[in-house]
């Protein structure tokens, strides 16, 4: 019930913000301090993400950190659950409970993932989504500490998501920090996998601020819109491909 | 097919006017397709496929990588585009030779990528006309990872493809970011610039 509340009074708050989404283009008023961010983070990167991702890449085999990435997709499932109920997207309500209920027993406690197989592929979700689904704008462009890029909306989103935290309120008190450090092993095993295409963003570009924003961006209105796709007026669908009409000027 | 009939309807009864009218407008506009336009990346995805499984050293398929861009997409007119608004005070001698150092970065810049690509392919799937533009749909399938979507903008005007989308990142876009932040480094010359390039 706290939970409800808290997601309720953030939701009102935005409301009263009144963002707006500039489906194009980009709103960066905290360009400054949000630099100074991006600048700390890449910084935290070479000294602390990177070295531990590619020492948790090098020592644990595959298999195992592919089981550790499935535990936590799965301990996260509820939450997707309950974010498709509240987008109304009852389908995607369903295939998540139905992901969750094979994927926790025939997949042992999430390990393996006998879900996708049967055509109940991972289709996540957060309360970022559901904000968008129910009409908050993204806002301006934030880069958070450690986390990296995000937007106003995303980020109250963000913060909702690790305050509803459905199954942290049901596991046994001593297992309590365990979906957050699965959580970070599955970020490190990202971080590794993608270590080149990551990299080559993050470092070898000329600014790599700029390009992570506007990779950060448009990835996220193409998530958003592919799911809108129905609601959306053929206006807003065709704003993605504006830059397209002065290209022979 | 109802395109079909009423094209050729249209070049029955219009078969004589037209070769006046070609005589008369040497720069008549180029008339494109979806059919078309998915058709030409249909053969680029092919080649790519090819140059993907291909086994071949890693220069070579970025020197095959960039036959493929300079044949189905429109370097001279991306290379314009992200250089941006001083492309006008530009040289044309000055304009080639960025465009040539373009392609070959491009070409070195995501030739790269193409290991990832390995034992993977890429499917054409439906082809969308939106203003002057076609969007073709494609689905990468690669080893060991969710397919993602993909998609070529092929321009009307040109019959090329002009960008790549990547779940919904535009490389057009992601490099007019780049070469801008190069452009100032080089203190806003071209010649400099180009020279960084190659």
């Amino acid at each position: 019930m706290k939970h409800f509340v808290l997601v309720m009074s953030l939701s009102c708050l935005l409301a009263a913000c009144g963002t707006q989404t500039p489906t194009v283009g980009t709103s960066d008023p905290y360009e400054t301090s949000n630099r100074q961010t991006h600048e700390a983070n890449l910084k935290l990167d070479r000294a602390v993400i990177k070295p531990v991702s590619t020492a948790y890449g090098t020592v644990v085999p595959n298999p195992v950190r592919i089981g550790v990435s499935n535990v936590s997709e799965t301990l996260g499932l509820p939450s997707v659950v309950i974010n498709d109920v509240l987008q109304f997207q009852l389908g995607d309500a369903l295939h998540n409970t139905a992901r969750f209920a094979l994927n926790a027993t025939f997949g042992i406690g999430g390990l393996f993932d006998p879900a996708t197989i049967f055509g109940l592929e991972e289709r996540n979700t957060g309360f970022a989504d559901t904000l968008h689904a129910w009409g908050t704008g993204e806002g301006n462009y934030l880069v958070l500490p450690v986390y990296g890029p995000s937007t106003e909306r995303d980020t109250v989103g963000l913060l909702v998501d690790i305050a509803l935290d459905p199954i942290g309120s049901v596991l046994d008190p001593s297992l309590e920090d365990l979906p957050l450090a699965l959580k970070f092993a599955d970020i490190a095993d990202t971080r590794y996998r993608y270590s080149d295409l990551y990299e080559s963003v993050i470092y070898d570009s000329a600014d790599s601020y700029v390009q992570l924003r506007l990779t950060y961006l448009d990835r996220r209105r193409f998530e958003l819109g592919v799911k809108a796709t129905q609601d959306a007026t053929p206006d807003q669908e065709n704003q993605a491909y504006s830059i397209y009409e002065d290209f022979y000027e | 097919m109802n395109n079909l009939v009423s094209t050729r309807r249209g070049f029955l009864t219009g078969a004589t006017a037209s070769l006046a009218l070609i005589a008369g407008l040497p720069h008549a506009a180029f008339a494109f397709s979806s059919a078309q336009a998915e058709t030409l990346i249909t053969k680029t995805v092919s080649d790519i496929n090819s140059i993907i499984n291909s086994g071949k050293s890693e220069s070579a398929m970025y020197r095959d990588f960039e036959k493929v861009l300079v044949t189905y997409a429109d370097m001279p007119n991306i290379a314009r585009s992200v250089l941006g608004p001083i492309a006008r005070s530009t040289s044309a001698a000055q304009l080639n030779a960025f465009t040539s150092a373009f392609q070959g970065y491009i070409s070195r810049k995501y030739g790269s990528r193409f290991r990832e690509f390995i034992g993977g392919r890429i499917e054409v799937k439906k082809t969308q006309k939106i203003n002057s533009i076609y969007d073709v749909s494609c689905t990468a399938i690669l080893r060991g990872e969710a397919p993602f979507a993909i998609s070529f903008i092929v321009a009307d005007k040109t019959g090329k493809f002009i960008d790549l989308n990547i779940e919904g990142i535009s490389l057009l876009k992601s490099e007019r970011a780049e070469i801008g932040a190069l452009l100032d480094k080089a203190g806003g010359n071209v010649d400099t610039l180009t020279a960084g390039l190659k």
